[in-house]
């Protein structure tokens, strides 16, 4: 088992544990971090399995657009009650 | 009841991806697939000229598909006509949301928070670092990783960028809508161009010149930078039409 395996393994671990947490977390904002976080992970996966390409797309899609995109839309939904 | 329902009816589609993606004939596990006698490898191994030995990088002239990446030869090249169809598919997204959303806006969406001094100034900083690394990736899309669609989507972020620093800010539409337009009909004008002077739809008709070198296969570059504006001003569009609201 050499370095790149062990690196695999953490990177895979940890992608279950952010998408366990962005599921679970009840601040909405902290789902979302969680969320970037995964995609994240999932680029230095896609490096790993040796797909630039995809990293490059999903480092800007996945961790930038998406991301900014729900922290907009969290922001600008107003609260309704005192919920 | 429903919940139970859902529960059985997630198990079963596990159960289904689980047995379809366990080492079956069409999905050997990583690493163990037979990739030379897949049609792919033929594409690569492939030549049509007679004996055109190895191709070097920086010296082999004369190939068939001139990029060095291959993500982009196939893409910008071979499978040209559906790069066309992806960014269609783009603009008829982006067309929708300008249907729902748009109208004449005048005033962007107040939202809850207001940016501070150290975003602002930040945010400026980082947006010309943004847009210049997506330009240099939607350019050297035939060399390195990348290419249009991400350096399009990079130059959209760096947009967004502005609008986060600057709850007044707004960009100048037309020219998004212009450019937009104008890179969409450069790309299918480029292609009828093929299709008149050399015979198929996006013929590459530019000299391939040497592998590696900036200006090199042909057409591909010209492609790539016109996909990477026209994504690029097409998702700026999308989020200047979230950003803003009805009102005076």
């Amino acid at each position: 088992m050499d370095l790149i395996n062990i690196v695999e393994i953490i990177v895979s671990v940890l992608m279950l544990i952010l998408a366990f947490l962005a599921i679970n977390s009840k601040s909405l904002v902290k789902s979302v971090m969680f969320l970037s976080a995964l995609s994240m992970l999932a680029v230095v996966g896609f490096v790993l399995m040796k797909a630039p390409d995809v990293a490059v797309t999903e480092a800007v899609i996945g961790s930038g657009l998406v991301t900014s995109l729900f922290i907009f839309t969290l922001l600008s939904a107003r609260k309704v009650g005192n919920k | 009841m429903k919940n139970f329902l859902a529960f059985i009816a997630v198990l079963v589609l596990g159960y289904m991806i689980v047995v379809s993606l366990d080492n079956n004939e069409a999905f050997p596990a990583y690493g163990e697939a037979d990739v030379s006698s897949r049609v792919s490898q033929a594409f690569i191994d492939r030549t049509v000229t007679e004996d055109p030995g190895d191709i070097i990088f920086g010296q082999a002239t004369n190939l068939e598909s001139g990029p060095a990446n291959i993500v982009t030869a196939i893409v910008a090249d071979y499978r040209s006509f559906d790069t066309l169809g992806e960014v269609t598919v783009l603009f008829v997204s982006s067309l929708g949301v300008a249907l729902l959303l748009g109208g004449k806006k005048q005033k962007r969406l107040e939202l809850n928070f207001h940016p501070n001094f150290m975003l602002r100034v930040g945010s400026r900083a980082l947006f010309g670092i943004i847009l210049m690394t997506g330009v240099y990736i939607a350019i050297h899309g035939h060399l390195t990783p990348g290419g249009g669609f991400p350096g399009g989507a990079m130059i959209a972020s760096s947009m967004l960028l502005l609008y986060l620093a600057d709850d007044e800010f707004r960009a100048k539409i037309k020219g998004f809508k212009m450019l937009e337009s104008f890179a969409g009909t450069a790309y299918v004008l480029i292609g009828l161009t093929g299709l008149l002077l050399g015979g198929y739809f996006l013929e590459n008709l530019l000299d391939n010149g040497v592998i590696g070198d900036l200006f090199s296969a042909g057409i591909i570059p010209i492609v790539y930078v016109l996909i990477g504006l026209k994504v690029g001003s097409e998702i700026s569009g999308i989020i200047d039409n979230f950003l803003t609201e009805e009102g005076v």
